[in-house]
């Protein structure tokens, strides 16, 4: 049972640390000496501001409300471990963390739809892109287990 | 003690006039502006003394990434002089009001190439001393979105219909415990009632 609940909640701090990382990491698109997106542009002789297109912005909006939803879920587990009856399922946290899981799918799938405009010939996807891929299944896999888990003991 | 005070009250006189003769221009810092659109920069100065019939306006234009100035407008003798050959050729016009101290031109139809610095340098004999002002144009194709606005509006749109579904949650389960509630009061009441009433016909 103990053992149940520590690996819950090391997937689900997986996830999270998974998502800071790839949202406060500006390397979505790396190139020979240049990283960029979402939050600055860098190259070897200096960073700029990332551009501030709409499609930019709504990228770094939903990469933040993945992080707000994912901690409040954390939040909430806690919270209902120890208020919820027993046989309870967690329906609050695993909604609230699959709701992460949508909006980090809705950021990658947005910055993927826009790279012919954002990511240039010859540059490649950095490693904070991937890692938003990888976090998506993470979450969702950690919120359906939290809508299937029953509360025991 | 007298002599001296008089000595550095004469000195201060002496001083304080040289200094109030440099005359003061005013420009804007930055101005923004559409592609295709007029804008108008300001020049205004301050001086100690009265504005003379000679007052002089004149300004110059900098490309961005030049070193070179180009002398684009100048006004002497009472007449306004425009550009006829540069890069502003039918498209400057004179606005302003020498009297009133106002040397603004207006730039008529912009285009992305008018990037750059504006620098007005106004005289006012015998006021003459003076350093020009400079203002920087910059032309935009569209109106850019600030930094940040989307980002914080999509961020508030969510937030705010979480705390709304939550709030819209507890009000409706206050509600219907309260509704509830009187009902089980008009049914204890109802029940007090014929209970009272029974008692009365008893007795």
């Amino acid at each position: 049972m103990l053992l149940l609940l520590l690996g819950i909640i090391f997937l689900h701090l997986a996830a999270l640390v998974l998502l800071f990382v790839s949202t406060i990491v500006s390397a979505w698109t790396t190139g020979e000496s240049t990283t960029s997106d979402l939050w600055t542009n860098c190259t070897t002789s200096g960073c700029i501001t990332a551009s501030t297109g709409e499609w930019i912005q709504s990228v770094q909006a939903v990469m933040i409300l993945s992080i707000i939803f994912s901690c409040l879920s954390l939040f909430l587990f806690f919270c209902q471990l120890f208020t919820l009856q027993k046989g309870g399922r967690f329906f609050l946290t695993g909604t609230f963390q699959i709701l992460a899981s949508l909006f980090v799918m809705s950021g990658a799938i947005i910055y993927t739809v826009m790279s012919p405009e954002w990511v240039p010939e010859g540059n490649s996807f950095g490693y904070s892109y991937i890692l938003a891929w990888v976090a998506f299944p993470l979450a969702l896999i950690s919120g359906l287990i939290y809508v299937i888990l029953r509360k025991r003991e | 003690m007298l002599t001296f005070l008089a000595l550095t009250s004469v000195a201060l006189l002496g001083i304080v006039p040289e200094q109030s003769q440099a005359i003061a221009i005013y420009t804007g810092w930055e101005r923004h502006a559409l592609v295709g659109s007029d804008i108008r920069l300001s020049c205004s100065f301050f001086s100690w003394r009265w504005t003379s019939e000679d007052v002089t306006f004149s300004w110059t234009y900098r490309p961005d990434g030049s070193r070179d100035s180009i002398s684009i407008f100048h006004y002497t003798g009472g007449a306004a002089y425009v550009d006829n050959k540069g890069p502003f050729r039918d498209r400057l016009e004179f606005v302003g009001n020498p009297g009133r101290r106002d040397g603004s031109i207006l730039l008529k139809n912009l285009e992305l190439n008018d990037n750059g610095t504006f620098t007005c340098d106004a005289k006012n004999p015998p006021d003459i001393v003076g350093r020009p002002s400079s203002v920087r144009l910059l032309v935009f194709e569209k109106v850019p979105i600030q930094a940040g606005v989307i980002t914080g509006a999509i961020i508030g749109v969510v937030l705010g219909l979480l705390v709304l579904i939550v709030v819209i949650y507890y009000l409706m389960r206050f509600l219907v415990a309260r509704r509830v509630f009187s009902l089980s009061v008009s049914k204890h009441g109802k029940k007090k009632k014929e209970g009272s009433q029974q008692r009365q016909i008893k007795v």
